[in-house]
């Protein structure tokens, strides 16, 4: 039963639930992954050029298991997370308010937009440099970058949002005799939820992708330290391990966003 | 009210309405009928304070609601409902319905909410309070709609082609659910309409406009009694009406056509 569940799962349709986890689509997805491993494996072992050069998912799979009993491991998926939601969080406590007020006051826009547009196509990365040097700690330098991932994506979202709400909700709560501070929290608010969370899961997605690589340049910790230095040390099997962990990393991140969003915005009926 | 209302797109002066005068009485189902184009929604939205107008005076009541130097404010007293439907997709029926008493403060959470589960089970909406608009039907959200403006208790109503977009059939019940709102109700509705069947069907007095600059071209009295049914569409005075009303539109019907003609040429 709903009810019987944890509170953030009440009004979740079970039957819809049930019907997502054990329907075809999951049924047809784990035999596609069984079907790549195989492929892969046979590559593996018949020396197949190029793709053969991989680690077999087998000896990936024995490294797998020897990892997950040790704390450094786990250290490294706690460090990146870490790292991740800190410079995500930032970027959403910087960037919603932001976005609103440059959708809503012409003149902050018109003074505001130029220097995102300029700042935005550089790559955070290129930061890497600048942020070792200005920021205090290491540490805060990768967060700052991971910031950068996530903060662009979430202002232009937003600032989309804001401005293509139709006139029509404006004039409607107007015309209900709204106050100003009502037409903020009750209209262009709930209207920009769904821009917020579209932003948001592609800001979550771009932040992995970005302290990866920070961490392999600028960092002696995370996944993606994991991941360079099994290739400095020449343990190959460990370099595919850092890549699935960083991708399970990103997809429950970015899963989370999306279960939020569709909690947050109910009407849209995403689930 | 008498409004004339200049649109200055690039400097090209175009004018939309040409003292345009008309009184409409308190109670009465004002439907303003006319071809595309001709000003119907530029008056309505100076009523609603969406616009200003170039010139003239409209008054509410005996007070003066906007002239050339004043826009009216948007307020509650005069609920639009919009052509496409305006319900704000973020909240349920029930928290449509509420929300005017409930910004304007004019009622507490649990009186607005009680006053609107007994207006929308007066309207046969009792099934859906809890819905979102994007789960109901299109007639179902136009019927919440006007639910939720009769909750403001406004002076006047003001619609602007609410049943551009529906099927025949469906118009056909949103006509009698107006018609019963109204027979209840007596607010002062102006109904904007392109459609003469529904403008004589519906409305106590129905303005003929001419095509732009606006300007009220006839007024036809629609003296069929209350309450109105759909065997009144088959009724001699009804087809005589809009015999009288098919004329008036249909001459300025052409000479839109034809200024169309000639602004393309």
């Amino acid at each position: 039963m709903a009810s019987n569940g944890p509170n953030i799962l009440k009004g979740v349709n079970l039957t819809k639930l049930r019907k997502a986890v054990f329907g075809k689509t999951t049924y047809r997805g784990i035999i596609a992954i069984i079907v790549t491993l195989i492929f892969w494996e046979a590559c593996a072992r018949l020396k197949v050029p190029v793709i053969g050069m991989i680690p077999a998912p087998s000896s990936v799979a024995r490294s797998l298991t020897g990892l997950l009993f040790e704390a450094s491991y786990w250290e490294s998926w706690v460090v990146s997370f870490k790292r991740v939601f800190l410079g995500f969080i930032v970027a959403q406590i910087i960037g919603i308010p932001l976005g609103l007020t440059m959708g809503m006051r012409r003149t902050f826009r018109d003074l505001s937009f130029p220097i995102i547009e300029i700042l935005r196509p550089i790559p955070p990365l290129a930061w890497v440099p600048t942020a070792v040097i200005f920021w205090p700690t290491p540490e805060m330098s990768m967060i700052f970058v991971t910031f950068l991932g996530a903060f662009f994506t979430m202002v232009l979202n937003i600032l989309g949002g804001v401005r293509n709400i139709d006139i029509r909700y404006i004039r409607a709560a107007e015309s209900l005799g709204s106050s100003k501070k009502d037409i903020f929290w009750r209209i262009i608010l709930p209207a920009t939820l769904p821009s917020l969370f579209v932003g948001s899961t592609v800001g979550m997605g771009i932040t992995w992708e970005v302290v990866v690589a920070a961490e392999m340049i600028a960092s002696r910790s995370g996944l993606g330290f994991l991941t360079w230095k099994s290739y400095v040390a020449g343990n190959y099997p460990v370099i595919v391990v850092g890549m699935i962990s960083i991708g399970i990393a990103g997809y429950l991140s970015s899963s989370l966003i999306r279960f939020l969003g569709s909690r947050l915005t109910p009407w849209l009926k995403i689930i | 009210m008498n409004v004339t209302k200049i649109y200055d797109p690039d400097g090209a002066n175009v004018l939309a309405l040409d003292d345009c005068c008309m009184e409409i009485q308190a109670g009465e189902f004002c439907v303003m009928v006319g071809p595309s184009g001709c000003g119907k929604t530029t008056l309505l939205n100076a009523i609603a304070g969406f616009h200003d107008i170039t010139s003239g005076e409209i008054h509410l009541d005996g007070e003066l609601l906007c002239s050339g130097t004043r826009m009216a404010d948007p307020g509650a007293d005069r609920i639009v409902v919009f052509q496409q439907g305006a319900l704000f997709p973020w909240y349920t029926v029930l928290e449509n319905a509420t929300y005017g008493p409930l910004v304007q403060g004019k009622m507490a959470k649990a009186e607005a909410r009680k006053a609107a589960e007994e207006l929308l089970g007066d309207m046969g909406l009792k099934g859906i309070l809890h819905n979102y608009p994007s789960e109901i039907s299109s007639g179902m959200r136009r019927r919440v709609e006007i639910a939720r403006a009769m909750m403001n208790d406004p002076k006047v109503l003001l619609m602007d082609e609410p049943y551009r977009a529906m099927d025949a059939l469906t118009k056909t019940v949103m006509h009698k659910h107006l018609l019963d709102v109204y027979d209840a109700t007596h607010k002062t509705i102006f109904f904007i309409t392109h459609d003469l069947e529904e403008a004589i069907f519906l409305g106590s007095r129905v303005y003929v406009m001419t095509t732009r600059p606006g300007r009220i071209k006839k007024v036809i009295d629609v003296d069929i009694p209350r309450p109105r049914d759909f065997r009144v569409l088959s009724s001699e005075r009804y087809l005589s009406l809009k015999g009288e009303a098919i004329e008036a539109v249909h001459e300025e019907a052409k000479r839109a056509f034809e200024a169309g003609e000639r602004e393309l040429a």
